[in-house]
């Protein structure tokens, strides 16, 4: 009770410390947009390939774009920790009776919170520039919460490498090395039928391509409910995994004081 | 018979590297007192306060604060401490007012109690007017005073103030001392204080442990300290050497703990303004030429220099150095 309490205290701390940062919000709405444009119009011909079933790309598209933000910005979300750490935030916090998950917990729920919202947004936008969402509203929910899944995921993951190496520069460059193999390692821009077979046979332990895979089938109807349930089974044990290592490194963290 | 805020038996704590910040730091504080560490930078103190504020965890040895063991009873301890970091910790991005409420809901303070303590707290620490401002835009005295205005919103009954003073200019210190003296005559509550600066500790502590190299080498009163000193600093600076003169110093009446280091020569007398005179004297048949002399009352200075065996400013220089 006390946990959730304390996450709930938390989330709304970082929502507002987001918030003072209108210039952040700005840019963290439109370069999803500018993806999903920019990508729309630069592989238009590809829906023209075999594999994609003649439908028009910008449909195909939106949900991996979606995912992809969502585990994009999701990776970020250990540099807020830094910040804290490096200011004593942490340790003031960690003297105080707070709830050791909550102190971590109101992180990744921002984050999820935020990417909900910046979701919301982009299948607007998706919409305006003419994609179909074949399964309708509760299609485009089943995909934020996929979405949601993922966010939790790397959230968690993030933080739990900010706790274990408490340097912004390793962060930054990790997830630069991470976050475009991850994406290009999925069906995410592409069919999957027209990815070498290396490729999809990594992919199937990649977690982005679950959460695309699930995404698309809630939005678009591609592969049926049993591909939705399945990858979101997965995706809710990794997320369980990944919380499990962020609060081991974060008791890591304070046996290093 | 006042009982024990806080107790610390041995500690022991060393990080990788073979770093021995503490090495057997046993002392105690009585409750509703001022409790000062005084020691150079890195003798341990701030490692002593993370230990007892449960965010470390000591090697060997026992603590307990507000009647809980620090290991086994976390929990507890947290609930009943308010601690100053060094560093402070508050939320920069906020509010002074959302800081204050954010660390009063995490210790379980609700609702209209809560924002009585609030405001309570803005209105004695100089904050009335600037409640509502964002924390980047405060100046180091007012940070400060939030830092500690944010370790009381609960009420705690041992408050950790470690190095609260430092980075701050002479004035802000000068005002933080009135508000450290403040709270421990009004609040009632038992303060431990670190600090490196001996006339903090001299000034606001009612109790002393001077910390050096992770043990305490001494304690009791500032001015029972200093009284075991028995009598004045005499300091020479000397010109030349001092050749034969060590001999006829050690015969010159009431004149002891004689100690030379490169060109300055230190001892004490029961009356230092009497054995001058001699000293110089002596000095002279020997031939040694004398720069200056200075009779001061002991301080807390010459204390350290007794117990450590180092002057204070070596000892912080050496450790700054590292």
């Amino acid at each position: 009770m006390t946990a959730l309490t304390h996450t709930r205290y938390m989330t709304a701390t970082h929502l507002r410390q987001l918030w003072r940062q209108p210039w952040w919000i700005a840019v963290s709405l439109v370069q999803p947009v500018i993806w999903l444009l920019l990508f729309g119009a630069l592989f238009q011909s590809v829906a023209d390939l075999p594999g994609f079933g003649g439908g028009d790309y910008i449909t195909f598209l939106a949900p991996g774009i979606v995912i992809m933000t969502a585990f994009f910005s999701a990776g970020w979300t250990g540099m807020g920790l830094l910040e804290d750490l490096d200011r004593g935030v942490t340790d003031r916090l960690l003297s105080s009776p707070i709830s050791r998950p909550a102190l971590l917990a109101g992180r990744v729920a921002q984050q999820t919170l935020t990417m909900v919202i910046q979701s919301l947004i982009m299948v607007g936008i998706a919409l305006l520039a003419g994609a179909t969402f074949a399964n309708g509203a509760l299609g485009v929910l089943g995909l934020i919460g996929i979405a949601a899944l993922i966010s939790a995921a790397f959230a968690s993951l993030s933080l739990a490498f900010a706790l274990v190496t408490r340097k912004e520069e390793t962060l930054i460059a990790t997830l630069t090395f991470l976050q475009l193999p991850l994406s290009f390692i999925s069906s995410t821009l592409i069919a999957p039928e027209l990815m070498p077979g290396w490729m999809q046979s990594a992919a199937n332990f990649n977690p982005v391509e679950w959460a695309v895979e699930a995404g698309r089938a809630a939005a678009l109807g591609d592969g049926g409910f049993d591909v939705v349930a399945t990858r979101a089974g997965l995706l809710a044990a990794f997320v369980a995994l990944a919380a499990w290592l962020a609060l081991k490194a974060l008791e890591k963290y304070q046996r290093s004081l | 018979m006042a009982s024990s805020a806080i107790e610390a038996e041995g500690l022991v704590k060393e990080y990788p590297g073979g770093v021995r910040a503490l090495d057997g730091l046993t002392f105690g504080v009585e409750q509703g007192t001022v409790f000062g560490l005084l020691g150079p930078n890195g003798a341990g103190k701030s490692t002593a306060v993370r230990i007892l504020t449960t965010l470390a965890r000591a090697d060997e040895g026992r603590a307990s604060v507000a009647g809980h063991d620090v290991a086994a009873e976390a929990a507890r301890v947290r609930s009943a401490i308010g601690v100053v970091a060094q560093r402070g910790g508050a939320d920069r991005e906020a509010t002074a007012r959302e800081n204050l409420r954010l660390s009063g809901r995490l210790h379980g303070v609700r609702g209209a109690e809560l924002e009585a303590r609030v405001e309570q707290l803005l209105g004695g620490f100089g904050l009335a007017d600037a409640g509502d401002r964002i924390v980047r835009t405060f100046s180091g005295g007012m940070e400060r005073r939030l830092d500690i205005a944010l370790a009381l919103v609960h009420r705690p009954r041992v408050l950790f103030l470690d190095e609260p003073t430092t980075g701050l200019d002479p004035e802000v210190r000068a005002d933080m001392w009135q508000e450290i003296e403040r709270l421990g005559r009004d609040e009632g509550i038992t303060v431990l204080l670190t600090t490196h600066y001996l006339e903090e500790a001299d000034r606001l502590a009612a109790q002393l442990a001077i910390v050096d190299r992770g043990r305490v080498v001494a304690t009791g009163s500032p001015d029972a300290l200093k009284r075991e000193l028995r009598g004045d600093a005499i300091h020479v600076e000397l010109e030349g050497e001092l050749n034969g003169a060590r001999a006829g110093l050690d015969r010159v009446a009431g004149l002891r703990d004689v100690t030379v280091d490169g060109s300055a020569l230190r001892a004490r007398a029961d009356d230092g303004a009497r054995a001058v005179p001699s000293v110089l004297a002596t000095l002279d048949s020997h031939g040694v030429a004398v720069a200056s002399v200075t009779v001061a009352r002991p301080s807390l200075d010459d204390v350290y220099l007794r117990y450590a065996g180092r002057t204070f400013g070596e000892a912080d220089q050496k450790e700054n150095g590292r």
